[in-house]
């Protein structure tokens, strides 16, 4: 218990220091040309998205003339288990956006924790989020390396190493649910990996590899929005592993800052039900 | 884990305070524009039953003060300034009320010129188009058109994006 205090006290140490550096900035920058809060937010494999699922947008508020850095740290505790995950991203003149980040899983049951680390491409195919009359179209990779795999390989997984490809839709829609403005995400990702990669990759069940993951959000006002998300998994090692779902508010003080608070629902992992609890994320970006 | 949700509603409460407080210190503006906007709201009902978004900004009266307040903002916004350096301010005010008026759906007519024409030459980019729309917005909380009149305004103006942008 005393562990599990010092690692939260020390997490939110980091990220305080991370807000008030982005709040000590000075209010110019190099990519700020998109509107408040339509960027997202970083998922917790360091793709620009919602909290689970990478979105169609690309992470920062660069435009296609512009260039924006962004960074990320997301805690996320349910009953047995507890993920760390930080990370960084570069937008290139929103057309591209390259990410990387780590990923720490503390395994109570067994006091161990597992790491991975995963490099992400994305690329805008079509659209934009708010301006198209067709939805933002973008498709992606996550390339994630298990530094991790005895627990993996133990279980039955087959590879350490694994790359996810998805294509994702995204549309905010102005004023539609009486005034106010409602964004969707929907993805489709092709997947091998076992809970997101940290049990490896493939195994006795592997089947079904394609996966839906659908967010939707409604904005509260310029700064503030809430929503929901549903992640489906595939179940390749046999331990009834379940979609995962939350319900998000996301704050959006300025361009240089958020936070997202979320409560998870991620079902069964590794065999234990009932995991259910916090998730907490701070980005920023420059 | 407590901490957690501390620190959270500790932000939150912070921005709902910084939010009315802001408000308070408008009080005095908003009840003269409250003033204004209930007289010419009665106007315009009169003149437009069926204006709702025309009558959420106040009628005519309205609108001149939004353009009025939006010219003021571009007038501070150094990097949008110079899009406007051969414009006369008179024309572009007359102009925009006259289109917002339509945007609106208000009992106007405009009779300028159409959005291309006005537009190229210009090679406004899409951050400086952004910029211009974050202007607006300020101008609207500054005559406090409510935030979902706002969105229902920008989804008419955004449409309009195409013929603006990048000419």
């Amino acid at each position: 218990m005393n562990r599990l205090y010092k690692s939260i006290l020390f997490n939110w140490l980091k990220l305080s220091l991370v807000i008030l550096s982005f709040l000590s900035m000075p209010m110019t920058s190099f990519a700020n040309g998109k509107i408040l809060a339509t960027p997202g937010v970083i998922q917790i494999e360091g793709s620009g998205g919602g909290g689970l699922v990478p979105w169609a947008q690309l992470a920062g508020y660069a435009t296609e003339d512009e260039i924006a850095l962004s960074g990320f740290c997301t805690q996320a505790n349910v009953k047995d288990f507890q993920l760390t995950s930080c990370g960084a991203q570069l937008n290139l003149y929103d057309r591209v956006e390259i990410s990387f980040a780590k990923q720490n899983f503390d395994v109570d049951p067994l006091s161990l924790t597992l790491s991975q680390n995963i490099i992400g491409v994305k690329l805008r195919l079509y659209g934009d989020l708010l301006y198209s009359t067709w939805p933002q179209i973008s498709l992606g990779i996550q390339h994630k390396s298990l530094g991790t795999p005895d627990i993996a390989y133990a279980l039955g997984a087959e590879d350490d190493t694994g790359t996810d490809i998805y294509l994702a839709a995204s549309k905010l829609h102005l004023g539609l649910l009486a005034g106010y403005n409602v964004l969707w995400n929907i993805s489709t990702r092709y997947t091998q990996a076992n809970e997101m990669g940290l049990l490896g990759f493939g195994g006795p069940g592997d089947e079904s590899t394609l996966q839906a993951e659908v967010s939707v959000a409604v904005l509260l006002n310029k700064h503030l929005a809430v929503g929901t998300e549903y992640r489906m998994k595939p179940d390749n090692l046999g331990l009834e592993e379940s979609n995962w779902k939350d319900v998000f508010v996301a704050w959006f003080p300025n361009k240089y800052v958020t936070v997202t608070l979320a409560y998870l629902d991620l079902g069964t992992i590794a065999a234990i039900p009932d995991q259910t609890g916090w998730y907490l994320s701070l980005s920023g970006s420059y | 884990m407590l901490k957690y949700y501390h620190y959270f509603f500790i932000l939150l409460a912070f921005q709902l305070t910084s939010g009315c407080s802001s408000k308070n210190s408008q009080q005095s503006s908003v009840q003269s524009s409250v003033q204004s906007s209930v007289q010419s709201t009665v106007q315009s009902t009169e003149q437009h039953p069926n204006g709702e978004l025309y009558n959420a900004v106040g009628g005519q009266k309205g609108i001149e003060k939004l353009v009025n307040v939006f010219v003021k903002n571009i007038a501070n916004a150094p990097e949008i300034l110079p899009y406007f350096a051969k414009s006369s301010v008179k024309h572009f005010k007359q102009g925009f009320i006259n289109h917002f008026c339509v945007i609106v759906n208000g009992p106007c007519k405009y009779a300028g010129d159409n959005m291309i024409d006005i537009h190229t030459g210009m090679n406004i980019t899409e951050r400086d188009f952004n910029r211009v729309v974050e202007l607006l917005v300020e101008s609207m909380d500054e005559v406090d058109i409510s935030y979902p009149n706002q969105n229902k305004i920008l989804k008419k103006l955004a449409a309009l994006r195409s013929q603006v942008i990048k000419r």
